[in-house]
């Protein structure tokens, strides 16, 4: 399933946005192109390629590739990487881009021209787009473009990516035929006689560029005080951590607090859907594929959307203020004890909701090792379609009192499942750091913490719906598919003539079911959970139903649950049912999630180890569990 | 990680690392690990330039990890380790030139 490269407009003029992480760079794409934008994968590898359209005042239309942020040609991260192949016209399936946009943020000239300097040395047409001039402004930098364009050699606008006319100078510079011509390699820098010694050296171009800003007088160091402000209270050591927990506390409770209306509905007109088409179909097994296998698929996909949608308008509200590398910088040292960095926060934290985004997330992080341990774990979170399993265990086994006085017993349960998970998942990462190799390497943090923004509503619906986007593409043809594949399963072969138990007990996979059971008899599984885990691979909620559909009882969704709860209490012992409920801790039964890890890894050998590690885990889990439970008397 | 040799360096040179907050400073300095020598190029990258002024923001909990460090205009978390690296000397806080190495 490797993405091919997308020509979406394969003719016309490439420009290629250049710049230093945090520059406004995206920000200023956003606005060049609005939401004429495609976002796919560069051949190869999994780093994120966003191509969009722009238009010029005089009506020529061009292609925008928004690159990576670099700090330098000299790669560190595949990211990275992907800039440097595209300038040097060697990335694979890629056109080396006929115009270079250098963004660079004014207000921290003396790095971000050093890249620009670098840019300018590869001899592609080349400009300057001097962004966020006006925070620059603000802080009584004033910029004279023109003075700046003769000191690079280059031509220079300012631009004000956060305003709705703030690229209009760099619109009507792509107008004009001179920019797309001009040879940039053999200028000298003017008022620089001495050439530049090494063409690679970052020392040299430092020179260079505090040449250029004592020439124009804006070498002072002038810091944003109001972002130290901010800090000495989001990285004080004992309120920075308080109000992290607050922050995550909140989105949590929004999130599902947010989703469960919208939630609500999708579940009730799917089931509309379902029952007026049913209504409308002969009863053959072609109604059953519909209604049950594509319609209930979609519905099943369909209804973590709400949830997925709130978590990701507050991760990028997050990302686009500059608080999440914050976030990462305090849990640096918790992450670094089991041998990853705060980066691998943001993945983990979209976890939560569903693992797919949060292995998808995983590509910002640029150490290869540290982003694949992140994705192995990432199943660890507990992801909300677990909640149905365990409301109903819960519900079904744990009684309903106060603990202390003012703790509820079936909070705490769920609780120290998410516990469990989160514990389970550090031990994971620790035990890699242990005794593999390459986690022993000490990988450096190095991580910008960038000057504090207002987030923009373009920027960060935009960003919404990208995601969006990719997860109902990606996903939901996945999911649909083994949803088939499993209604298959389920419905094949038919009942034999006067039979009694339910139709799934003849299928196959029932025999499956049967044949699992054996596994799964020394854990305290008894057949009918056995065969109820086998549909559950394509979504894990689906068990509750499938469980219904082994005890036989008529009724659908919200309504299952209810009417399971009292049966299997009656059923099963409790040491069945924590095994079952430590078995959901850290089972790999999410078919799309190990769909998602192939894409993500590019093969096999990972999505197979995770399954084979979860999986091994969870049986130790949940044998441990049972034996301990029935010790107890719990049996 | 902390194996950088700073005998051949004047005396009052101290790693960054070790430096108080809030104190005004110039790099003196990159030295990487031997285990890790790309460092070197890295934190040049991100600004950590012989003659830049850095100064020492925060530090982290617990144990002082990772550090909030400014350089020049930019704030970056470096982890002790990567600090250590880093060459510095005090500046005259009222000099708001660089001083050339």
């Amino acid at each position: 399933m490797n993405e091919a490269v997308i020509h979406f407009h394969p003719s016309g003029p490439l420009l290629a946005l250049v710049g230093n992480p945090n520059c406004g760079k995206t920000a200023l794409f956003n606005l060049l192109t609005g939401s004429r934008q495609k976002v796919a994968n560069y051949a190869g590898v999994t780093v994120e390629r966003k191509e969009g359209r722009l238009t010029t005042p005089a009506g020529r239309t061009l292609r925008v590739l928004d690159l990576p942020g670099a700090y330098s040609l000299y790669p560190r991260s595949p990211d990275e990487r992907v800039t440097c192949d595209v300038l040097f016209g060697r990335a694979a399936g890629e056109k080396r881009p006929d115009l270079v946009v250098c963004v660079v943020d004014a207000t921290n000239l003396r790095r971000n021209l050093r890249l620009a300097l670098a840019v300018k040395r590869l001899g592609l047409p080349c400009v300057v787009a001097l962004n966020m001039t006006d925070l620059a402004e603000k802080r009584g930098l004033r910029i004279v473009p023109e003075r700046l364009s003769a000191e690079l050699g280059m031509p220079v606008v300012s631009t004000v990516a956060i305003r709705h006319t703030g690229a209009e100078p760099l619109l009507a510079l792509f107008d004009d035929q001179q920019t797309w011509r001009r040879a940039t390699a053999d200028t000298p820098i003017p008022g620089h006689a001495a050439p530049i010694g090494d063409p690679h050296s970052n020392q040299s171009d430092h020179v260079a560029v505090r040449q250029i800003l004592q020439n124009l007088g804006l070498d002072e160091i002038v810091p944003h005080t109001p972002s130290d402000r901010i800090d000495r209270v989001v990285l004080h050591p004992i309120i920075g951590p308080l109000l992290l927990a607050s922050i995550l506390f909140l989105v949590f409770q929004l999130v599902f607090a947010w989703a469960e209306t919208p939630m609500n509905l999708i579940k009730a007109a799917t089931s509309e859907v379902g029952q007026a088409i049913g209504a409308a179909l002969p009863d053959t097994w072609i109604r059953s594929l519909i209604v049950d296998g594509v319609i209930a698929g979609a519905g099943g996909v369909l209804v973590f959307l709400p949830q997925i949608v709130i978590l990701y308008f507050f991760i990028l509200l997050l990302e686009e203020s500059g608080y999440l590398p914050r976030a990462a910088f305090l849990l640096d040292r918790l992450m670094g004890g089991v041998g990853l960095s705060g980066r691998s926060f943001i993945p983990l934290l979209s976890s939560f909701a569903c693992a797919i985004p949060g292995i998808m997330a995983a590509r910002t992080i640029a150490n290869p090792r540290d982003r694949l341990v992140t994705i192995m774990i990432a199943p660890l979170m507990t992801c909300s379609a677990r909640l149905p399993v365990y409301a109903l265990l819960i519900g079904a086994f744990v009684p309903q009192r106060e603990v202390y006085g003012m703790l509820e017993l079936q909070g705490l349960v769920l609780l120290s499942l998410y516990l469990a998970g989160i514990v389970g998942a550090l031990a994971v990462a620790w035990g890699l750091k242990r005794f593999t190799a390459a986690g022993r390497e000490v990988r450096p943090l190095m991580m910008e913490l960038p000057n504090y923004h207002w987030p923009t509503p373009l920027n960060v619906g935009l960003g919404v719906w990208q995601r969006v986007a990719i997860f109902l593409k990606r996903v939901g043809g996945i999911i649909l598919i083994l949803t088939i594949l499993l209604w298959l399963l389920a419905s094949f072969p038919a009942p034999p003539e006067g039979a009694t138990g339910p139709a799934i007990e003849y299928s196959l996979a029932g025999m499956l079911g049967q044949a699992l059971a054996v596994v799964f008899e020394p854990i305290g599984f008894n057949w009918q959970i056995s065969i109820a885990l086998v549909p559950g691979l394509a979504a894990r909620e689906v068990a509750v139903s499938a469980l219904g559909t082994v005890y036989a009882l008529a009724t659908a969704g919200e309504d299952t649950a209810q009417a399971l709860a009292p049966l299997i209490a009656a059923n099963w012992s409790l040491a069945t049912a924590l095994s079952l409920l430590a078995w959901y801790v850290f089972a790999p039964q999410c078919l799309s999630t190990l769909a998602t890890v192939k894409r993500e890894t590019g093969g096999w050998t990972m999505p197979l180890l995770m399954a084979g590690y979860l999986f091994a885990l969870a049986y130790a889990a949940s044998f441990v569990t049972y034996r301990v439970a029935l010790a107890l008397g719990a049996g | 990680m902390t194996d950088v040799t700073d005998t051949s360096k004047a005396c009052s040179v101290r790693t960054l690392d070790l430096a108080s907050i809030g104190e005004a400073l110039a790099v003196q300095y990159v030295q990487p690990p031997t285990a890790a020598p790309e460092w070197a190029r890295w934190l040049e990258e991100i600004g950590f330039i012989v003659g830049e002024r850095v100064m020492l923001m925060a530090r982290g909990l617990p144990g002082g990890d990772p550090l909030v460090v400014r350089v020049a205009q930019s704030t970056f978390a470096l982890r002790r380790a990567e600090a250590a690296c880093i060459g510095v000397t005090p500046v005259d806080q009222t000099d708001t030139q660089e001083i050339v190495a």
